[in-house]
């Protein structure tokens, strides 16, 4: 029986008196990729903020069926990449030296993987962490395509190539999750194209379940299983082509974009 | 003069170990006012008759830990704290020094350093101290860095960042007890800064970044020694001149497009020297 990657209950999250998010109840199953969309300001950070620890919240959260200390002790095992990693742009670090930031919390991964384990969820990859970081490393660059940047500065990096860096300092810690907060806005298409090829490869080969936010709802629509649409409440959580099937949403969610879709579907 | 210089070498080093994380944290001022919270420590010594080194931990310990304490509690903002602990610190030392009617010489070469000078019982403490950050900063060098890196990734990775900070900057502390016998409590944030950001100009990874730092700082602290030694020079001034000369050289020969990395783009931010 597939297990409940994540679950999120009854989720509100009240940030300097506003209500960003107001009940949200979702489940992500293993193996999924999850898309959610929702305007600017919907609370789609606040939410993964909440999801990772970062933000406190009113409900319940479970990661693979576990609360409490449990669960904080599980959060190590969520691979993170925000909208914008705000880092030192004169931090001495190459992007090989970002991407071994992630071989951290491999200890942690494997108690972890121990603790899901005993839950009946099959996840023996995780133990195949005694090979050396530096291959893991290599292998993890490799699947982003920055094998050639490894020894350049990450400050010296594009946007996205810096984004393909992080997603790779993601990976490289064997995630059972990944949280991907809109990792491409304002980065061109060849680039985005990249990741979104990235992407489907760690969901589909890497068997890693993903939670990924966008507003380009072409590529949410190609690579996502299921959909999530959010603008404080959620309006919508189900298979994608319920979503698309479904017009009354275009309230919810940036109408010319949505236009934009059908049109691009209809041709 | 061997004693000098061995103290001067671990010194230096411990310094642009811990300098390094203080410069990209954007803490190089926070050094700086720690220095000025050890005068008052050094000054409290004198006035209880206790030996200042001590006193000077304990106070130097105690703000770093506290005005860390109150900038997560409060959101004093960074600069305004580190303005408060400045003046705190040398309020505190100008009151005690003029109720212990004056300054004495050994007060004026904790201000100045006097590495020359330097008893056996403060060589061991130092070497003490130093090591200690030392190993310390090596036994946590990667959750540091991925904490000096960016905060907020490093808690997802599962790395206690609140007990991280505290002990950080209680390290800072101690490493400013360590310095200031080295070029004195005026001069420390020319330790802490100046070896970094040259050695962060130049444009390598980490690890190169932290070797090219701890080879200027023993190169120009075994060359001020020696010179102040046989010319009878002040050594502090003459360490931090030396430090001074190769940051502007390396300016220079980068400018000169010597290293092939985009520029810097806020030094001044980052020099903080008086």
């Amino acid at each position: 029986m597939p297990v409940n990657a994540l679950d999120v209950e009854n989720v509100s999250v009240n940030h300097n008196g506003v209500l960003a998010v107001n009940k949200i109840s979702f489940s992500v199953q293993e193996g999924d990729l999850l898309g959610i969309v929702g305007p600017n300001g919907a609370g789609k950070t606040t939410l993964f903020r909440a999801i990772l620890g970062l933000q406190s919240y009113q409900g319940r959260i479970k990661l693979f069926g576990y609360e409490g200390n449990q669960y904080t002790s599980l959060l190590s095992m969520i691979g993170y990449v925000p909208q914008k990693v705000n880092f030192e742009p004169n931090f001495p670090a190459t992007v090989y030296d970002v991407v071994s930031m992630g071989t951290l919390s491999r200890k942690k991964l494997a108690k972890g993987a121990a603790l899901i384990q005993s839950c009946g969820c099959c996840w023996n990859r995780i133990f195949q962490t005694s090979s050396k970081d530096s291959e893991k490393i290599e292998e993890a660059l490799k699947i982003v395509g920055l094998e050639s940047f490894k020894d350049r500065r990450i400050s010296e990096l594009s946007g996205g190539e810096q984004q393909r860096a992080f997603i790779a300092k993601a990976l490289v810690k064997e995630p059972l999750l990944m949280i991907l907060d809109e990792p491409v806005t304002g980065v061109d298409m060849d680039v985005q194209n990249k990741f979104y090829a990235v992407l489907k490869k760690i969901n589909k080969e890497n068997k890693i379940t993903i939670v990924w936010s966008s507003h380009d709802l072409n590529a949410i629509s190609d690579l996502a299983t299921r959909i999530a649409c959010m603008n404080r409440d959620l309006f919508f959580h189900g298979e994608k082509e319920e979503f698309f099937a479904n017009k009354d949403l275009l309230k919810t969610y940036s109408e010319s974009a949505m236009q934009l879709h059908m049109h691009k579907h209809d041709m | 003069m061997q004693r000098a210089l061995l103290t001067g070498i671990v010194v230096a080093i411990c310094c642009s170990i811990m300098g390094l994380f203080l410069v990209l944290k954007r803490y190089s001022l926070f050094g700086d006012a720690l220095s000025h919270t050890a005068f008052g420590g050094i000054a409290l010594g004198f006035f209880l008759n206790i030996y200042p080194i001590w006193t000077a931990t304990v106070v130097c310990v105690a703000t770093a830990l506290g005005i860390t304490k109150l900038r997560k509690s409060t959101k004093i903002s960074g600069d305004a704290a580190i303005a408060v602990l400045f003046s705190a610190g040398l309020a505190m030392g100008v009151l005690l020094v003029s109720a212990s009617h004056g300054f004495t010489i050994d007060l004026f070469s904790f201000l100045f350093g006097s590495i020359l000078l330097t008893s056996m019982q403060d060589t061991l403490l130092i070497l003490a101290i130093s090591c200690g950050v030392i190993v310390t900063l090596i036994a946590i060098r990667k959750p540091l860095i991925h904490f000096t890196f960016d905060e907020e990734q490093a808690k997802v990775h599962g790395i206690p960042i609140e007990k991280l900070n505290y002990l950080f900057v209680a390290l800072a502390a101690v490493t400013v007890i360590a310095t200031m016998r080295l070029v004195g409590i005026l001069l420390i944030s020319a330790l802490i800064v100046l070896p970094n950001i040259t050695s962060i100009m130049m444009g390598k990874g980490f690890k190169k970044t932290i070797i090219i730092s701890i080879s200027i700082s023993v190169i120009a602290t075994i060359a001020g020694i020696t010179t102040s030694y046989y010319f009878n020079l002040a050594p502090s001034g003459t360490i931090v001149m030396l430090m001074v000369a190769i940051f502007v050289g390396t300016l220079i020969a980068k400018h000169a497009g010597l290293f092939s990395t985009k520029t810097l783009t806020d030094e001044n931010n980052l020099l903080t020297v008086h």
